[in-house]
């Protein structure tokens, strides 16, 4: 038998084990990748060559975005730890505010960014916007030092999920402001981490795609930080629509 | 699906038989044969009935004739290989992390050939599906917090270990709600010391005094209660389901193979040894294991190098048949779903209770599970998987309403029971070979931690297995040494 036919061979039997093992009633809401994706996921179910190299791909971008997250320790022993936050967040093209100063460092398009950050040794940072960078969970790592850290934002990051949000106890007793909105990743069993950020004053959740019943939770985070000013817009708050998805939710429990 | 070709098979040379008969008939007769097939219906009718008793008869002869390929076995195409590298017994969540993690590990791809051995599909009596699906770190035993750290770990990088390409990413809908642990002044010494075994071993957990836990969880009655603590970070909540599921999809993509039935005896030899002491012993070394199908007499042996049992509450039973005793047995536990429209909200945190009582949030709609391990002493009948209601009364519920006033308002919609695997010794897992079973490893006995636990006792198993020792995460204190030298190694818990 040639070899193309082995390998089809193989993929059939192989993706009727798959067949099996899928959930039953697992329908997803991710939307449908475009066209060549499709094509090239069309591509692996018939050749093991071209998934190797699809997953190679991809294990090529987390890498890169973990190493773009990568702990800043040769910064730091030479620096000390606000510089070394400071040079993470420019380097990841976000901006940031040290206390005391009024003006922000922040990086151009071309990702170039102002050195005379390196002459306020020893000062902590107060703000720090880091929207639509490719920040996640471990990236936090080169922020935890900051004690006063009294803004974030980290609106419309693609790399920040719950285990994100967990982690933000590490400014638990400083930030007050939070800006979680556009994060395609998010979703409510993160959300209720941010319990533990005791001083949140204002937290922007607008336009959560996987939050399921936006109304609902508006409430109940409200409930959870009634000390906290909560925004959430883009969200269709149709009374109809929530109606019929907390009848869903039910009719999921056990 | 070979049934369905080989039926096939048997219609197409049935029918060339028929074929070739009626061609000699029609070279004989035509114009008569000409005159039926224009002429009645009732005769087409005739030629069929006659066609298929044909195909039947032929069917018949061919399957007495001595030297055919045909055997009652080929029936069922579910019958697991002859012969596999690894027998997993048990396809519950440390089975197939198990599973995944050989594949993971092998070398070239098909290098090992695994099987998983699962009595039961539709994981009816399984603990993974009827677990709570909690995770924290705030155990006091050091191995069961780098265990905890390790899969919480694992889980946050799911997708990077279980995602499979063109399949919908995995999703563990997990709650990052935290534990809380609440003390009463006899046992406060020992969350404080377990509190700092945590924070060496890397955990995120912090101590809360009874007016910072009013503040923070405001809905709590705080009487009695002289230290909590909190867990921050990689604690909280999943569905089990889905963890099970991605491990089984992501394993079954990488070539390990599932087969249903179950494992009801072992072909084992066994040699004399003599101990350091001086005394004789017997070594036994498994040489196949026979699997049941399920609902058939049928079955097959499978010859394989290593067995890994897997199997959950009922673990003991494959060491038994070996003549050795394992210290894991089932023990019933109910989960009570509440409803409370006026319960706490969404940071209500994993709930443990120095009175034994736990309690969580489920969904967003006012619902939550509470449960309690009972008195050693009334341990409730193990045979069927039934719920003492009135357990939750007498027990549970008196509890869950002191601790929060709005549950003495709350109503049962429904219950489950599961099966601990229950390590009596010390409630702690067994991970690792009997020094009497040349080649079994075990992983088993978690006591209701093994959900949490799966993903690294996956890795840690295919360690000892593929490398020889545990080469990420030392778990050798939870080996059978301490089985053997009745040692328990006990967590020092608060309730
Ligand atoms: C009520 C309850 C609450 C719990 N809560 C938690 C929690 O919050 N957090 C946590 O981490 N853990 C929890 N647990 C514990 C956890 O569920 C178990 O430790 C874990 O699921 C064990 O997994 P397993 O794969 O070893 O066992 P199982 O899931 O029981 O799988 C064993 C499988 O082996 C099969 N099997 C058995 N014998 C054979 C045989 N001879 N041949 C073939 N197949 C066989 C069985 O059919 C079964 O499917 C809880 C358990 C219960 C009962």
């Amino acid at each position: 038998m040639s070899a193309p036919v082995m390998a089809l061979r193989r993929c059939c039997q192989r993706s009727a084990l798959l067949m099996v093992a899928r959930r039953p009633w697992s329908s997803s809401s991710v939307s449908s990748p475009p066209l060549h994706t499709r094509f090239l996921l069309f591509l692996t179910q018939r050749f093991y060559d071209v998934e190797m190299l699809l997953s190679w791909r991809s294990q090529q971008r987390r890498n890169g975005i973990q190493r773009r997250n990568a702990y800043f320790g040769y910064t730091r022993g030479l620096y000390g730890a606000d510089i070394a936050s400071a040079y993470y967040i420019l380097s990841l093209r976000g901006g940031f505010r040290y206390v005391g100063q009024s003006d922000w460092f922040r990086t151009d398009r071309r990702g170039k960014f102002n050195w005379d950050f390196l002459t306020h040794k020893d000062t902590p940072l107060e703000e720090v916007d880091m929207s639509y960078t490719v920040i996640n969970y471990s990236g936090l790592g080169n922020l935890k030092g900051q004690k006063s850290l009294r803004t974030l934002s980290v609106r419309g990051c693609p790399e920040v999920d719950d285990w994100f949000l967990a982690r933000l106890h590490v400014f638990q007793d400083s930030l007050e402001e939070l800006d979680i909105s556009h994060c395609p990743h998010i979703t409510t069993g993160g959300l209720s981490a941010l319990k533990n950020l005791k001083g949140l004053r204002r937290l922007d959740v607008s336009s959560l795609p996987r939050i399921s019943s936006p109304g609902l939770v508006v409430i109940l985070l409200e409930e959870m930080l009634p000390h906290c000013q909560i925004i959430a817009t883009g969200y269709d708050h149709s009374l109809r629509q929530e109606g019929g998805e907390e009848i869903e939710e039910q009719g999921q429990r056990r | 699906m070979s049934t369905c070709r080989r039926l096939h098979v048997t219609v197409r040379t049935a029918r060339g038989l028929f074929v070739s008969r009626r061609q000699t008939r029609l070279c004989g007769h035509l114009p008569s044969s000409q005159s039926l097939s224009t002429g009645t219906l009732l005769r087409n009718d005739f030629f069929k009935d006659l066609e298929s008793q044909f195909s039947a008869m032929r069917k018949k002869a061919s399957d007495a004739l001595p030297g055919s390929s045909w055997s009652p076995l080929q029936i069922n195409s579910n019958l697991p290989p002859e012969r596999a590298d690894i027998v997993i017994v048990g396809g519950g969540v440390v089975g197939w992390s198990i599973a995944y993690w050989l594949k993971q590990k092998e070398r070239v791809r098909g290098g090992v050939k695994v099987l998983v051995v699962e009595k039961d599909l539709t994981y009816s009596q399984a603990s993974t599906v009827l677990s709570a699906g909690g995770i924290r770190q705030q155990f006091s035993l050091p191995e069961n917090i780098h265990l905890s750290l390790a899969s919480a770990d694992f889980m946050r990088n799911i997708n990077e270990h279980l995602g499979v390409l063109n399949e919908d990413p995995v999703d563990l809908q997990f709650n990052h709600s935290g534990y809380l642990f609440l003390a009463s002044e006899e046992v406060a010494h020992i969350m404080e010391e377990n509190y700092s075994t945590q924070r060496n071993a890397g955990a995120k957990v912090s101590l809360l005094s009874p007016t910072q836990l009013k503040e923070k969880f405001p809905w709590m009655n705080t009487d009695g209660v002289v230290l909590a603590s909190h867990g921050l970070e990689n604690e909280g909540w999943f569905d089990p389901w889905t963890l099970l599921n991605a491990f089984r999809r992501k394993a079954l993509s990488m070539g390990a193979i599932q087969c249903c039935g179950e494992v009801t005896d072992l072909k084992y030899r066994t040699s004399r040894i003599l101990s350091a002491d001086g005394d004789e012993m017997d070594l036994r070394r498994i040489g196949s294991v026979k699997v049941q199908m399920p609902n058939s007499l049928e079955y097959q042996p499978v010859e394989c190098a290593i067995v890994v049992n897997a199997a959950g509450a009922s673990s003991a039973r494959l060491p038994e048949m070996l003549g050795i005793p394992l210290p894991v047995e089932p023990r019933k536990r109910y989960v009570y779903v509440v409803h409370c429209p006026d319960g706490p909200g969404l940071d209500t945190p994993f709930l443990v209770d120095y009175s034994g009582v736990y309690f969580r949030r489920e969904g967003l709609g006012g619902n939550y599970i509470a449960g309690m391990s009972p008195e050693e002493g009334e341990e409730p009948d193990t045979s069927n998987l039934e719920v003492d209601h009135q357990f939750f009364e007498d027990k549970v519920w008196p509890r869950l309403a002191s601790r929060v006033p709005a549950f003495e308002k709350l109503k049962v919609t429904s219950a489950w029971a599961g099966f601990y695997d229950y390590n009596t010794l010390d409630q702690n897992g067994i991970i690792g070979m009997h020094p009497l079973i040349n080649n079994m490893y075990f992983a088993t006995g978690f006591s209701g931690h093994g959900l949490q636990h799966s993903p690294a006792v996956g890795r840690a198993v295919a360690e000892l297995i593929l490398d020889g020792d545990f080469t990420t995460l030392n778990l050798s204190g939870l080996g059978f040494r301490r089985v053997l030298a009745q040692e328990p190694m006990l967590e020092r818990n608060i309730v």
